[in-house]
């Protein structure tokens, strides 16, 4: 029983990254009705940018509170990628607004490996240690469980940031004009809305939320290399598709039910006669699952395609 | 190519991982294999002709390498291949060299199925039948007798490592506890420590690479699994401690050579390395030294770089003086040698003991 709640704890932390990256595809998806391949990457130049802010700052802030330093670390990583997002979407994706679907698509994926490869000469290839914001500690009173400060620090900084994104998509005038846009586009337009602004906007927003994943995941795994969002940001779009793209609520449960799927799958592998090796696998037998019996996930709502 | 290009250069292919999972290996190695086919042009070349070194990065991804190894053979026309570390690379190229009749030497490649393949395949490092066995005496000594295996199932080495290091020990006392795997470039480990936590192990085998084994150590220690690791000479990097910091403390892994062993030859190689490079080599950095340095001595007994001939020279290598010890290749084409057992103490590799064959 404790084994299986321990194995419930390492879900949830890499369920909770997985949730907060799959948000951005969802949110894109909700506005644009495109996938944003490139969302994986932006994860990536979150953790190194993470890494680069807190060699720069710990001289500067070496008095701080440990906690109160990770989360300057946080919010200057996010503030980076939500200006990469915004400027990623404004060159590449802007000018193809009006072209077919695919154009766009297939634009996401040069922007993929621009990043990747860009990632990959700009910081080498080699994994690199990522810096420890917090000291990691055991938290005590959980008996025969383990779960670090870190794993804590995760999971309440997940829950406030998908309180806050709750509060702007559902009680601000952006939010209003983001909802608006992604039921009907050109009603949205004709009746005053900014789309250019909005699009940005959410750009924005879901680059800032995958650079906290990253920061999250980097704190949890702690190495990082120029590749590290391909798998994770894969997975995140099967999240992103299990919950029902376009839904935000869906985007987080379905990230907490991968993580927590696939470290069950790993941690009773002799039990059930599926090989560790096979982790990865697992996220995709979900979507093709999903694909055939529940095609628009947990909580999409079924639509008819417009003719 | 121009005729006479080919008569004042031999062209010499090298395969390495330059960048990708296992870069540290690839820079390592090529930057000791670069450094002797510097000295051996600077003291004359080999049959009065310039070794000219032709580099691939196979970016440690599996299938490049053989790609890489294909286009050195048809574009570059290269007499001899050297390369790899990793033993599931060095499976990709062994048959393409065999097949075209080029001889290869692999510096570090440790899984025994490597040379295998061919008569035109050597390899100037011990093979881990013999690592294994290194491992699991090493365990029983300190008398670590319940053991959890971790595994790497995409590396041939890994695989090997672990079986022969389970044959060994099981016969000779202790137990394996716990099995479990993972496949290169996972980064969350803590469902499979999660579970070898409850059988309560001496010591975990990590025998997998560098990255992923510094990634266990800190997992298994935020899990407080407080046994210590051992793992083979796929640790030998920097890496480790970059990756593991603290967590690596008290592990232990065996390897070809240790720098603070005061043999002349390693000594020499040390500060050599140190004045080129301004950086410590690791095994892997002299073990590509070593290959280059044997490629280099065979051909000038063979006389000529014909395939079947300098095969037939490289075979005959007999008490070579290399940097990783005396290499006399036997006739599985392997080099038996000595493997040392290093301790992570304070961030720096310290010599345990050396294990002779």
């Amino acid at each position: 029983m404790n084994e299986f709640l321990q194995q419930l704890i390492n879900g949830l932390s890499l369920g909770a990254v997985y949730a907060l990256i799959a948000l951005g595809y969802t949110m894109v998806y909700g506005v644009l009705r495109f996938i944003n391949f490139a969302h994986g990457d932006v994860f990536m130049v979150g953790a190194f940018s993470g890494m680069y802010l807190s060699r720069w700052l710990k001289p500067l802030l070496a008095h701080w509170p440990e906690w109160l330093f990770a989360v300057v670390v946080l919010a200057g990583s996010m503030a980076f990628c939500g200006v990469l997002g915004i400027v990623i979407e404004r060159l590449a994706y802007k000018p193809l607004r009006e072209r077919p679907r695919l154009t766009v698509l297939i634009t996401a994926i040069g922007v993929s490996l621009l990043l990747e490869y860009s990632g990959q000469l700009l910081f080498g290839a080699a994994p690199r240690g990522f810096p420890s914001l917090i000291e990691s500690r055991s938290l005590s009173g959980l008996g025969e469980l383990h779960a670090t400060n870190i794993q804590a620090f995760v999971l309440t900084a997940t829950a406030l940031l998908l309180g806050g994104l709750h509060l702007i998509v559902m009680r601000t005038r952006m939010g209003l004009a983001m909802r608006a846009l992604s039921l009907n586009p050109t009603a949205a337009m004709l009746m005053g809305v900014n789309t250019n602004v909005v699009i940005s906007f959410t750009f924005g927003l879901g680059s800032a939320l995958a650079a906290a994943g990253a920061i999250f995941y980097a704190s949890l795994y702690q190495a990082i290399e120029p590749f590290m969002g391909v798998l994770p940001g894969m997975k995140a779009f099967v999240a992103a598709v299990l919950g029902g793209v376009g839904s935000l609520p869906g985007a987080m449960v379905g990230g907490l039910i991968l993580g927590v799927v696939e470290t069950l799958v790993v941690g009773y592998s002799k039990v059930l006669g599926i090989p560790p090796g096979y982790r990865d696998a697992v996220a995709f037998v979900i979507l093709i699952l999903i694909l055939l019996f529940k095609p628009s996930g947990l909580f999409g709502k079924q639509q008819r395609e417009k003719v | 190519m121009a005729p006479s290009e080919a008569v004042t250069e031999i062209v010499v292919g090298e395969f390495a991982s330059l960048s990708g999972a296992t870069a540290s290996f690839g820079q390592s190695s090529h930057k000791g294999t670069a450094m002797a086919v510097d000295e051996i042009n600077a003291a004359g070349g080999v049959l009065g002709k310039k070794m000219r070194l032709v580099s691939e990065d196979d970016q440690s991804k599996p299938g490049e390498a053989a790609t890489v190894v294909r286009k050195l053979i048809s574009r570059e026309r290269i007499v001899a291949l050297l390369g790899e570390v990793a033993s599931s690379r060095s499976l990709e190229a062994a048959p393409i060299c065999q097949q075209a009749g080029i001889p290869m030497i692999s510096p570090a490649s440790t899984n025994p199925k490597v040379t295998e393949v061919g008569d035109f395949v050597f390899r100037v490092c011990f093979i881990d039948p013999f690592q294994g066995t290194v491992l699991s005496k090493f365990a029983l000594s300190k008398n670590w007798k319940r053991v959890a295996i971790l595994t790497d199932v995409k590396q041939d080495y890994s695989v090997g490592l672990s079986q022969f290091f389970k044959a060994h020990l099981s016969v000779n006392g202790g137990t394996v506890v716990s099995e479990q795997s993972y496949s290169s470039g996972d980064k969350d480990f803590k469902a499979q420590l999660t579970a070898i936590k409850g059988t309560t192990p001496d010591v975990i085998l990590a025998s997998g690479y560098y990255t992923e084994s510094g990634l266990i150590a800190l997992q298994a220690r935020e899990l407080q699994i407080a046994a210590p690791l051992i793992g083979g000479d796929g640790w030998d990097s920097p890496s480790l401690v970059e990756v593991g910091g603290k967590a690596v403390e008290g592990s232990f892994f065996s390897n070809h050579f240790s720098v603070e062993d005061p043999a002349p030859a390693i000594q020499t190689f040390l500060k050599k390395f140190n004045d080129k490079y301004h950086e410590q080599p690791d095994a892997m950095a002299a073990l590509g030294y070593d290959s280059a340095m044997i490629l280099a001595d065979a051909i000038k007994r063979a006389g000529t770089t014909e395939g079947p001939k300098l095969r037939d020279a490289l075979a005959a290598t007999k008490d070579f003086s290399a940097v990783t010890g005396k290499i006399t290749l036997n006739p599985q084409r392997n080099a038996d040698k000595s493997a040392v057992m290093l301790e992570v103490r304070n961030g720096q590799f310290k010599y345990v003991e050396t294990v002779a064959p």
